[in-house]
Order: C-alpha cells, then sequence, then structure tokens
C-alpha cells in the first residue's frame, strides 16, 4: 500500500495574489502529501467539483478579497452536499479574528492567518490523519 | 500513511462506480491507485467492462503545452457530439526527495469544469519512471469501466524516455514546440517513435516551419517507402486517410495554436483516422496483443519480486548485499543464490 495524504490547494474569488497558495503547497509537497493546485479565480463549484474528482483528504483555501465570509461557508456546504462529509476544510489569508469564530461555526477546521509558519499548516494536517 | 477515512468494501464502490457515480469513480481511483489484494479485486471485478473507450495519450517535454491542448481536445470532443463523455488523467512527477507532489495540470483546464460530462484525475508518479505512475493504466480502466468514451492521459513530459504511455494508449500523440530542440534531437530514437500523430504546438511562433520541417526530414529518413522522398520539396500537412491493407501509418505532423483553440479540430480527426486505421488493420490487433503481453509481464515481474523477496526474507537479502557491495560476491551470483533460496522455502 502507497497511501498518501491529497490535499486540494485552491484560490476562491477574484483575488490575484497566489504566493502564500503556491509557499502552502510546496511546504506540503516537501511533507511528502500530493498536493492539487487548481489556481486563480475558482468558483465554489469549481473547487467542490475539483475536490470530489480528486478524492482528496483536505482542502485549503486562500483567499485575501475579503470575501471569505460569502464563500469559505459555500464551498464546506458544497463539499457536504456531494458528500464528501470527512473532508477537512482550512483556511489561510487576510482573515480578521473576528471571523475566525463564524468560519469555524460554518465548518472550518483551522484558519492560518499571515506569518503563520508553514511547519504548523503541515503538522496540524498530519496530526489530523495520523490518528488511524 | 494513514487515513483516518472509513473505507468501504470493495464490491460495492465498484458497483456504484460502474453506475457512473462521480464520488464512487474517484474513490476507487484512489484505491486502485494505493494499490495491493484489494485493487487487484477490483480490477479483476471491472476488468470485462473496460475496453470500450478510445484511450489517447499525449506526451512532449515540458513547456510544450501538453496541459491546454489536452483541455482543448476534451472541450472539442465535448462540443462535437455531447452525448461523449472524457475522462482525462494527468500525470506529474513526484519529489524523489520527499514523496510528494505539486500536481498542477488541472490549471490549464479550467474552462472544463462545471462540465458533468468531463472527469479529471491528477496523479502523481510515486516513483515511476516512464512518464506514467505504475496504476495510470489501472486508473483508465477505472473510467474506461465507468463509461467514459473518451480518456486522455497526459504523461509527464520529462522527455526522451518517456515511452510508457505507448503501451496504453490507442493513439499516441507527441506534442512539440518551435525552439525545442533542432533536428538532431528530432533523429534521436525514442519519444518520435512512438508518435502517431505529431503536433507542433505554439504555431505562432518563430521558428515553427523549422520544427514541422525537422520533423518531417525525420520521418521520411525513418518510414517512408522508396519513391516517396520528396528530395528538397516539403509536402503540406496532409492527413492521410484510413490506408489500404499493409500500409504502415504515416504519423501526420498537424500545427496548433492550443491556448487559442486552433488547429485541434485536424489533431480529431487525425486521431479518428487512426483508430479507423487500427480498426481495419492486423496492426491495430498486434498492438492489443503486445500491450496484454507487457502488461502481464510487468504484474508478474512485480509479483514474484515481492514473493521472491518475502520467502527469502531482508536478512539474508542484507547479507547479500553487503557481500556485493565487499566485492566478495558478483550481482549475478547473488541473483542466482537468492532465486535457488527462494524455490526451497
Amino acid at each position: 500500500m502507497d497511501k498518501k495524504i491529497r490535499v486540494l490547494i485552491a484560490k476562491p474569488g477574484l483575488d490575484g495574489h497566489d504566493r502564500g497558495a503556491k509557499v502552502i503547497a510546496r511546504a506540503l509537497r516537501d511533507a511528502g502529501m500530493e498536493v492539487i493546485y487548481t489556481g486563480l479565480r475558482q468558483t465554489p463549484e469549481m473547487i467542490a467539483e475539483a475536490a470530489l474528482q480528486e478524492d482528496v483528504d483536505a482542502v485549503g483555501l486562500s483567499i485575501l478579497s475579503g470575501a471569505h465570509l460569502t464563500l469559505l461557508p459555500r464551498i464546506v456546504n458544497l463539499l457536504r452536499d456531494k458528500g464528501l462529509n470527512d473532508v477537512l476544510v482550512f483556511a489561510g489569508g487576510i482573515i480578521p479574528d473576528e471571523d475566525i469564530a463564524p468560519l469555524k461555526a460554518a465548518g472550518l477546521t483551522a484558519i492560518f492567518g499571515p506569518g503563520t509558519n508553514t511547519d504548523s499548516v503541515v503538522e496540524f494536517i498530519r496530526g489530523q490523519f495520523q490518528t488511524a | 500513511m494513514a487515513n483516518s477515512r472509513l473505507l468501504e468494501a470493495v464490491p460495492a464502490l465498484v458497483d456504484r462506480a460502474l453506475q457512473g457515480d462521480r464520488r464512487s469513480i474517484a474513490r476507487l481511483i484512489s484505491r486502485v491507485e494505493d494499490g495491493g489484494p484489494e485493487a487487484w479485486s477490483a480490477l479483476s471485478l471491472i476488468y470485462p467492462r473496460t475496453g470500450r473507450a478510445q484511450i489517447i495519450g499525449v506526451t512532449g517535454a515540458p513547456g510544450t503545452g501538453k496541459s491546454t491542448l489536452v483541455g482543448e481536445i476534451a472541450k472539442l470532443y465535448r462540443k462535437s457530439s455531447p452525448a461523449l463523455t472524457v475522462g482525462i488523467v494527468a500525470v506529474d512527477p513526484t519529489s524523489p526527495f520527499s514523496g510528494g507532489a505539486v500536481l498542477g495540470d488541472r490549471i490549464r483546464m479550467r474552462d472544463l469544469s462545471g462540465d458533468e460530462g468531463v472527469f479529471i484525475r491528477s496523479m502523481a508518479t510515486r516513483g515511476s519512471l516512464g512518464g506514467l505512475a505504475r496504476s495510470t493504466t489501472d486508473v483508465v480502466k477505472v473510467l474506461d469501466a465507468a463509461g467514459f468514451d473518451v480518456i486522455v492521459i497526459e504523461t509527464v513530459g520529462a522527455g526522451q524516455s518517456e515511452i510508457e504511455v505507448a503501451r496504453t494508449a490507442d493513439t499516441v500523440i507527441v506534442v512539440e514546440a518551435p525552439g525545442f530542440g533542432d533536428e538532431v534531437q528530432a533523429i534521436k530514437a525514442g519519444i518520435l517513435e512512438i508518435a502517431d500523430i505529431l503536433v507542433v504546438n505554439k504555431a505562432d511562433r518563430d521558428g515553427a516551419q523549422s520544427t514541422v520541417n525537422a520533423l518531417h526530414a525525420m520521418l521520411d529518413l525513418g518510414t517512408a517507402p522508396h519513391g516517396l522522398l520528396h528530395h528538397g520539396v516539403l509536402m503540406p500537412s496532409v492527413i492521410p486517410t484510413p490506408a489500404k491493407s499493409d500500409e504502415r501509418w504515416q504519423p501526420p505532423i498537424l500545427k496548433t495554436i492550443a491556448s487559442q483553440g486552433h488547429g485541434i479540430d485536424e489533431v480529431i480527426t487525425a486521431v479518428a483516422h487512426h483508430r479507423a486505421f487500427l480498426a481495419a488493420q492486423p496492426e491495430g490487433q498486434q498492438r492489443a496483443r503486445l500491450r496484454a503481453s507487457m502488461e502481464l509481464e510487468t504484474i508478474l515481474r512485480e509479483t514474484l519480486l515481492d514473493r521472491l523477496l518475502q520467502s527469502v526474507g531482508a536478512d539474508r537479502l542484507n547479507a547479500l548485499i553487503d557481500q556485493v557491495v565487499a566485492r566478495t560476491i558478483d550481482p549475478y551470483s547473488a541473483a542466482d543464490q537468492l532465486q535457488r533460496a527462494a524455490v526451497q522455502a
């Protein structure tokens, strides 16, 4: 058996800055994970369908546009609609502290703000999947 | 690596995948990709349902525009006949250091998202060389059995040794781009010899025609029967029609600008001609047989090796490796000893 953790890294919405997403993608790759990177300007529907087709264990969303309270819960709902109930959803980007609680209530497991050490993202994901 | 997700029973998963349930298809692909006895049982369940899809392989050096071309080919198939469904398997390399991978082929296929008739799956090579992952052929079988009419495989694009795709696809498209190697590159053995169709992509760039010319020259040297060489006069890019008996397939050389969708119809027409050629010629049967025998050989090699190493045990293997390093035994004699030990066990 050659099971790998598969993670979709996606950028929902209209902002054009994918540096953070690429840094995370690379860090997860270096941690031995298979990262599917889908590029800029993805709609929630595109992200949920890609997560389904790629059978990922986790979805990481990078968002800097300020539309996180609209887009992120919508993505979680679409994933659940497609039956992807056990897929872990986390996010990073410019997300004010006061928005973290509502996002977690909407089904996101973790929010990583600017300045997050990539190791902590890797450890977070590993921690979710190591207790099988 | 452990995963906390519950794994459903293979037969039920296969049933739902064969009915076209997309989530089950995706999960079955993962199981097949992860390998082991469960993957084998799944594959033996689906095998009778395979062999219906048309399988197209797309290979070529990195940066020639393979992903964009694959996306455009899929788009045009969908447009030409909405009932025709397309599966795409896009392979990217696994890092030999970390075992991880970044799979980015979907970026160039974003136009296809939202289309229910398309299923895209990214795969990492997981240590296998030759442009495909070890399980790519099996993943294609899952999509075939699930009812996709056309399946396009995009290889890694590592270069000249990428010939695995010829063992999986019915029709192999080799993509070149202007400025990617001169005539000497074109003459080199390997990747060009597996081409059923040659595509010069990015044909709006400088040097496109000289790339086409170099390919023509190479093909004429390689396969044209006597009397058909046109000394100094290059033939226009024509697509050969399905040939009469005993004729060899002449790979057409086509120009595309995939990013603008130019030239894609000609590629699809050439694929159809090649398919008709294979159906009409003994070569088609020969290919199917060759493919089956190579696949069987690969599986045998892997399973026999696994069994041998298991029955011999790691200690004995390591002891022999030490002896080979110390030059007290040569590797051939060491292999012979291991085989004898396995037979006795």
